[in-house]
């Protein structure tokens, strides 16, 4: 039996450790919001964070976790206000948006670490998720705006 | 440091200052899941329901039934903005329902870029006959002429005495009364518009999805489910040899292994067959999977191989077997040209790669399937169902859940009848999802072309010949077997060609289909347009003029084509040349719009190229101009795109801009990465590292202009992408002076 953390809450896994933890939090523990895309850590739809770190769940078996804390979208905020969901509102920027859940959360981690990035930085930190729809040019500018929004909330 | 942390709703959009008024839906959406089955269209005391579209509660609750499909379009933003601009209805005050699959709403199947262009008319007046008797309703009350009254806001407001109604307050009262003749309507003019035409209509799921609260297709759970993944031939109809059931029931968590029924050409939406493994949970379906170690028999199609398919393509062009439009005496021009130029282009097998890969959940129960799936068309998913599994089509309620894009393979319901087969069979719900393998190496494939054009130029440089064969497996042999001459993908790009030519001839050689054609976003005007709108460029090019200059005075004169008067059958997707001219001034209008973004002839930093191409397809005209530099290694990066559209009226702006950003992604991907391959009738690509697409660095900036129109609506979803290729490839030509002719360019290491 493994203990999980996800989004602050205890869960108890008793199935195969060696699962992905993408299939443990849609199928066992019904956290639907993340995303199957490839299973081979190819597109970033299964992106969760681990201990704050952007990881492919695809791809991270669930024996490797351990006692770090999951984070996945449905835990990013209380009242959809996280700076980037209301970025994403504002600009509209899914099309489908099947892939914003993993877009939403490499964005999140890039801005924890790089608070204001510029175009570039960007662009490197989201070369892993793969939007068919080809919303990546309001990505790009919702992730400014996320920035520019956080540095407003510091200076208030 | 800087610090990201939750702000309020309010404080993001004050501080943001900009979209603090835009309209965001204000009823909490009920879950995909919860939705009473029964609710679209059902009326009772409390409820006015004057039409399949639209239902008014006491509770002044307007309900507006989206009865087509949601893969990205914004569909389930833009009827609602329709229907509730005629109505008068209040954006705070508005639910939406998902129908389900049922012929009552009309064509459910959304393809071909139609929701709007077909049902603009049909929705205003399901919202103006609404509109309508609530005012009759109120006029009585009130004892005033109807004509004095009017809607605004879920209220029937009579000014002169300064009376106001709510809408949920007249609903006993108009429910009562005869729903008007359609003839008797009055539509709203369009200067009172307020939704339609605008662009400040927040996605109505725009909240659930930055929280992960959607369901798709693939999200889809219900109690006591079963999740299945389906072993498929590896060839098209190659049937099952042998498979190891023991190894895969020995994998923790695998219930149940079961073979599919086996696949009988046609494939039409009938599933692929081969064994469906059975499991608690989707990793131990796919490891079961794994252990079935499947034997396979041989299937006529193993000969496919596409380096050898594409040389009997090139030779199907010279031998053409269909004339497809003749105009004039093509033979005699090119022989009597000055000059003749010869080019030819090859575009590959392609694929959707949706986000989001087939998945349908199904539950059968007294007699009743209840089916979840991403379907672009739950009216054939049922009657799919219906035939495969002998269940009455009244008795499958096929409930369309979000789709994580579409393209084109949601409309081919295989999907969904697998689902029907193991849940009827097993007495249990199951969920069947596609892996990304599966959706790779068992698609509906975009199909393979080779074209061959040819043009004279005469005595006085003008271009007298234009003839241009293509080679591609038809779709219709996915429909009947052994069919092998395209029928009406030439209307696509291919016999519309709208350049002012004295002799113009197209035809089409066979070409045998190996795989499961389909039609993926746009379909052969991808193919057609590539062709086209390079070769033209190339013809500007050998007569040494502007490419944006030559492009416009071959279209030629303003006028209104009648393709019949050439010999050629036109369907002008479905549409009236009436309604829906192939007008030239329209073509015309676009490039220059497009040209005038780009700032077209200013002098360009070193080692940067323009290009331009314009398509009409799905009745709507789209120009772009696409700047492009190369590096000092080769590279070649794409900078910005310019985009024009002609879409006729336009309904949902933002939704028109946010398809054409995404179609010039789709069109990027495909121009430089994306490529199929067969080898014995096995594709060889299986998942993004093989068959790749746009990422995020590829992407250049898109700025897209809507030609302001009274037209009648034409398609916005598919338009976007013919034109981008040809303008790509001609930029690069302009920056470097090399002419691709083959895609993906990644093959000339160029980027």
């Amino acid at each position: 039996m493994i203990t999980l953390s996800i989004n602050g809450k205890s869960h108890q896994f008793n199935d195969d450790g060696d699962m992905p933890l993408l299939w443990a939090l849609r199928d066992v523990l019904k956290y639907t919001g993340t995303k199957y895309g490839c299973g081979k850590g190819l597109c970033g739809a299964c992106t969760v964070h681990v201990d704050g770190q952007p990881i492919r769940s695809c791809v991270t078996p669930v024996s490797a976790i351990g006692k770090q804390k999951v984070t996945t979208i449905e835990g990013l905020s209380e009242h959809a206000d996280h700076p980037v969901q209301q970025a994403w509102q504002s600009l509209n920027v899914p099309q489908c948006g099947y892939c914003q859940s993993g877009q939403i959360m490499s964005a999140v981690a890039l801005l924890e670490r790089n608070s204001a990035p510029n175009d570039k930085d960007i662009e490197l930190a989201m070369s892993g998720n793969i939007c068919r729809c080809g919303t990546y040019q309001r990505i790009k500018q919702a992730i400014h705006l996320a920035a520019d929004l956080a540095t407003e909330v510091k200076g208030s | 440091m800087k610090h990201i942390k939750n702000v309020s709703r309010r404080s993001f959009l004050k501080k943001l200052g900009i979209s603090s008024t835009a309209l965001v839906l204000g009823v909490q959406l009920p879950s995909m899941l919860t939705i009473p089955k029964a609710l679209a269209g059902v009326t009772g005391p409390d409820k006015f329901s004057p039409n399949v579209y639209v239902q008014i509660g006491a509770d002044n609750i307007v309900s507006i039934v989206v009865h087509r499909s949601e893969m990205g379009q914004g569909i389930r933003t833009s009827i609602p903005m329709i229907v509730a601009d005629e109505l008068g209805a209040d954006w705070q005050q508005i639910d939406i329902i998902q129908g389900l699959g049922d012929k009552k709403y009309g064509s459910q199947n959304t393809d071909g870029s139609r929701s709007v262009r077909r049902f603009y008319q049909p929705l205003r007046e399901a919202g103006a006959s609404a509109r309508m008797m609530l005012q009759q309703a109120a006029a009585e009350k009130w004892q005033v002429d109807v004509s004095e009254t009017r809607a605004d806001n879920n209220f029937i407001i009579h000014d002169k005495s300064g009376q106001k109604l709510s809408f949920g307050s007249l609903v006993k009262a108009a429910s009562a009364l005869t729903v008007p003749e359609a003839s008797t309507l009055i539509l709203k003019p369009s200067k009172d518009f307020k939704f339609i035409g605008k662009s400040d209509v927040a996605l109505v799921d725009g909240k659930k999805i930055a929280t992960g609260a959607t369901t798709f297709g693939f999200d889809v759970e219900l109690d006591n489910m079963r999740y299945a993944v389906i072993a498929r031939p590896p060839v098209l109809a190659a049937k099952v040899k042998s498979f190891d059931e023991k190894a895969a029931k020995a994998v923790s968590g695998v219930i149940d292994v079961v073979q599919m029924p086996e696949l009988e050409e046609p494939a039409v939406f009938k599933p692929l067959g081969g064994v469906a493994v059975i499991a608690t949970n989707t990793w131990a379906a796919i490891k079961g999977r794994e252990a079935l170690n499947i034997q396979w028999h041989e299937s006529e199609h193993q000969n496919y191989t596409s380096e050898t398919y594409k040389q009997a393509l090139a030779k199907s062009c010279d031998n053409p077997a269909k004339a497809l439009r003749s105009k004039g005496d093509t033979s005699k021009a090119l022989a009597e040209a000055k000059k003749v130029i010869k080019a030819s282009y090859y575009v590959p097998e392609l694929i959707h790669v949706p986000m989001e890969p087939p998945a349908a959940t199904a539950h059968y129960h007294d007699g009743i399937f209840d089916i979840w799936a991403c379907t672009q068309t739950p009216q054939s998913s049922q009657g799919t169902v219906a035939q495969i599994t002998g269940v009455a089509a009244e008795n499958i309620n096929i409930n369309v859940t979000l789709l994580g894009g579409g393209f084109g393979r949601k409309s081919k319901p295989d999907f969904v009848a697998e689902a029907a087969i193991l849940a009827k069979q097993l007495n249990v719900p199951v969920k069947v999802l596609w892996t990304r393998e599966d959706e790779i190496q068992n698609g509906y494939y975009h199909a393979v072309s080779y074209q061959k054009l040819t043009a004279g130029i005469d005595n006085n440089g003008r271009i007298s010949a234009w003839q241009h064969h293509v080679a591609e497996p038809p779709i219709g042999a996915t429909f009947s077997k052994g069919a092998d001459l395209i029928g009406s993908e030439a209307d696509l790009g291919l016999i519309d060609m709208p350049f002012e030519i004295a002799n113009v001839s197209c035809a089409a050689g066979k070409a045998p289909a190996h795989t499961r054609i389909g039609w993926m976003r746009s379909v052969t005007n991808i193919n057609h347009a590539f062709a086209t709108g390079s070769f033209v460029d190339e013809l500007a090019h050998a007569k040494g003029v502007d490419s944006k200059e030559h492009l416009i005075s071959l279209i030629g004169a303003d006028r209104k084509i009648d393709f019949a008067e050439e010999n050629a059958k036109y369907g002008n997707y479905g549409e009236t040349l009436e309604k829906f001219p192939v007008d030239t001034a329209r073509m015309k209008a676009v490039i220059n719009k497009a040209s005038k973004m780009a700032d077209w002839g200013r002098k360009l930093p070193k080692g940067h190229g323009l290009g331009i191409a314009m398509h009409r397809s799905f009745v709507s005209y789209v120009a772009c101009v696409v700047e492009v530099s190369e590096d000092s290694d080769g590279k070649i990066k794409v900078h910005d795109v310019w985009m024009a559209v002609d879409c006729g009226l336009a309904v949902n702006l933002e939704r028109i801009r946010s398809q054409m950003e995404g179609a010039a992604i789709f069109a990027l991907s495909l121009t430089f990465y994306s490529e199929l391959t067969a080898k014995n009738g096995v594709i060889e690509q299986n998942n993004f590292d093989g068959y790749q697409v746009a990422r995020f660095a590829d992407a250049p900036m898109t700025h897209v202009e809507i030609i302001k129109s009274d037209a009648a609506p034409g398609g916005v979803g598919e338009p976007g992408v013919p034109p981008i290729a040809p303008a790509i490839c001609n930029a690069i030509f302009d920056a470097t002076g090399k002419r691709y002719r083959e895609l993906p360019l990644k093959q000339y290491n160029i980027v």
